[in-house]
Order: C-alpha cells, then structure tokens, then sequence
C-alpha cells in the first residue's frame, strides 16, 4: 500500500496512514485511534492543533484565531486541515480550554 | 417581553470559504438565499419566518459569531434601551438603517460575557417564503434538506454570567428559564427566553470571553430530526452528538458543524416558560444527563470546540 503517508504522531508514538488528499485527523478517526483530539474538523476550533516536526504538507483553511501566520511559520497547524504530501512527523498540542462545569 | 424586546431577529456568523458555507447552510439546513450585499455577506432565513433574512454569513479568516440581534416593539423602544444600555455601562454604537439590507437603524453592545448583541425595530417583512399570506398551504415545495423552519435560538461561552444576567433581564426584559448551579450555588449555565421558547440566548461559564457555542434552528418532529441525522451521514457532515434529547429544556436535538466549524444545532420540541414560572433547574453533579439526557456524559467536545 505505498500510496499511504505514513505520519507518525510523537506524543503517543502512534503512526496513522493517510490516504492522498484526505486530513490527518480524517484518517486518525478513520483507523479509530485518538493520538489528536477531535474537535469541529473544520479548521474552526483548535482543538487539533499539531506541531509539524518534518514532512510536507498542503494545509486548508484555518482560522487565525487559532493558527496565526506567525505560528503557521513556525509548523503549527490544525490536523483537519492538515493534507500530508508524503511520510510525515508531528507532535499533538493539546492546548484546548474546557468551560468552567468540569473544571472542580 | 417586559422591556419591548420581542424576539431573536437575526445572527451574523463568519465563515472561512461561502462557498462550502452556502452548501451547508443552503443545500443541507434547506435556509433560503434571500439577499447578497456589497460586502459579500449572504442573507438567508428559514422557510416559515415573516423577516426578510434571520442569518447572515460573512467570509472572515476566523470563523464565529459576529452578533445576535433581537427585534423590538418600534423606535421609542429602541431609544429607550439605547439609555438604558448606556447607564448599565454598555458602550452602544448606532448602525444607520440599510446596512443590514432591508433592516432599519440598530444599536449595538457588547454584554459583559464578551458577545456582541444588537436591537432594532424594522426589517423588511417578506412573509413566510413559498407560501401565501392568504389561505395558506402547509408548507412550500421546493425546501432542500433538513428544510429548517427559523433560526430560534444560540449558546454561547463567556465570562461573567452574573452580570450578563442582570443586563438581560433587568435592562433587556429577558426571564431566566432554566438554569445550571454547581455545589456552591454559582450558576454555571443560565437560559433566557424573551417569550414562552424554553431559550432564545442562553450562556456558559467559559474562561474565555465571547466564545460561540452554537446556532439553532427549530425542526417539527423528532422524524424530522432523524432525517437531519440521515443527511449529516450522506453528505459527510462533521458530526457533534445526536440524534439525542436534552435534559435542560428537553429538546431533542442533533449537533453538527458547517465547514468552518461553527457548531449548529437542529432541534423538535422542548419546554415551553411563562413569565411567573421558576427557572427550572439542574445541579452541575448531573451536567451529563441536563446536556445529553440519553448519554448521560458529556463528550469533551461539547466543552471545548468553540468558534
């Protein structure tokens, strides 16, 4: 099956295979593994932010809330918009604030 | 409606590419383009609502919601309430008529959980869309999709609930229906109708200021709901939770997101406030059954993807 990407996520060790054209956080869902959490899967929330740490990649629309072009320089990106180009590597965030009720 | 505001008349949310928005909001939701304006903005409504638009998208590079605004009873109201906003504390800005399309002058502010809200008195009436005013038919031909009836309600995540509360109901006239109190009584979610709907806004406790939840829009049946779920599987919609119901409000409901993430809710049924009815309440140690009665557990999503 040499047309899957290969991306290893480093946090957990876990190395989801992405088809061409399909998001990292589609494929992590689609082998049902959790390695990034899942949030709107539309570039909207955040809650997928990932560091590339190497390989190439297209990215898709991201708001700048949460993603600015200085990060976005820097290799953050959220993995629902997040399309690997080849082999790749990158590092979950985590960096979601929860609402106040679960918070005790 | 204590201080002559009557009902939600309209949300400005932002979308990262129309496009995508428009297929969601149009072809899936079954919303009508009504309008577009210089600026890009598309208007739309849901079949059965008299205003011209109800929902305006606008292209921005962060997704979320730009405003809410509610209708009032005619322009000595809105007056009245620009005073009224202004001793609160509130910095209101005025909006000439005709910058929204077809709506008259509106005045906004911001509450002090961090969201923008807006008042005016006059839309455009175009009536109910595809039927006449006259003898008319039971619904309209021609609906696409969920064929969603109104935008009916929005929960948004902000800080200083307290405060909000005291600005919707001892300026703005709102009752507090339903409610969600942790073990030292705080309140850490507040609903508030402006009418007998179980919600027209309601608000969570959140770190972060002027956070956006979700948009609502009112089904008829719980089949109606189900067929939404249908759909969301057929066109690959970014699904939340659901087909589920509600334990606050008791609605049954199915969360999914546009394409920009923005979280929308479509809904059947629920309780219904009169102005003398007690808030209901819920205790946070029973938050997984008030938010999903059926799950009884929060998803973790349901807290933290916000726009």
């Amino acid at each position: 099956m040499s047309w899957l990407h290969r991306v290893r996520e480093r946090v957990s060790g876990e190395v989801l295979e992405v088809r061409p054209g399909e998001s990292l956080l589609c494929a992590m869902e689609r082998q049902g593994k959790g390695c990034i959490p899942v949030g709107c899967r539309g570039g909207g929330c955040g809650v997928c932010k990932v560091r590339v740490v190497s390989g190439r990649f297209d990215f898709g629309a991201m708001s700048c809330r949460h993603v600015s072009a200085d990060e976005r320089g820097r290799g953050l990106a959220l993995a629902c918009r997040l399309f690997p180009l080849g082999d790749s590597e990158v590092q979950a965030c985590g960096e979601a604030v929860r609402a106040a009720p679960e918070q005790q | 409606m204590k201080k002559g505001v009557m009902r939600p008349g309209h949300i400005q949310l932002r979308v990262l590419d129309m496009q995508a928005a428009l297929k969601h909001y149009v072809d899936l939701l079954g919303l009508i383009e009504m309008d577009r304006d210089a600026q890009g903005r598309v208007y739309l409504k849901g079949w059965t609502e008299i205003d011209r638009f109800s929902v305006v998208l606008r292209e921005a590079d962060e997704p979320g919601m730009d405003f809410l605004g509610f209708k009032v009873v005619d322009d000595a109201t809105l007056c009245r309430l620009s005073e009224e906003l202004a001793a609160f504390g509130c910095q209101v800005e005025n909006l000439p008529a005709g910058e929204l399309k077809g709506c008259g002058r509106r005045i906004r502010f911001e509450a002090p959980s961090g969201h923008f809200f807006e008042l005016f008195a006059d839309k455009e009436q175009t009536g109910k869309w595809g039927v006449s005013e006259i003898n008319p038919e039971a619904w309209p031909r021609g609906l696409q999709g969920m064929k969603a009836t109104r935008f009916d309600h929005c929960l948004l995540y902000g800080v200083e609930l307290p405060e909000t509360l005291r600005l919707f109901t001892e300026v703005l006239g709102f009752s507090l229906a339903e409610q969600v109190l942790d073990e030292a009584g705080r309140r850490v979610a507040q609903f508030l109708t402006v009418g007998m709907k179980a919600h027209d806004v309601a608000f969570i406790q959140h770190p972060e200021k002027g956070r956006f939840h979700h948009a609502s829009f009112f089904l008829e049946s719980w089949e109606d709901v189900l067929r939404a779920a249908d759909l969301i599987s057929m066109s690959n919609t970014s699904i939340d939770i659901g087909p589920t119901r509600h334990g606050l409000t008791h609605g049954k409901t199915i969360y999914f997101f546009d394409p920009s993430g923005n979280r929308n809710e479509v809904f059947c049924g629920g309780d219904y406030h009169y102005p003398d009815h007690p808030p209901v309440t819920w205790t946070a140690d029973q938050l997984g059954k008030a938010i999903f009665y059926h799950d009884r557990q929060l998803n973790e999503r349901f807290l933290t993807a916000l726009t």
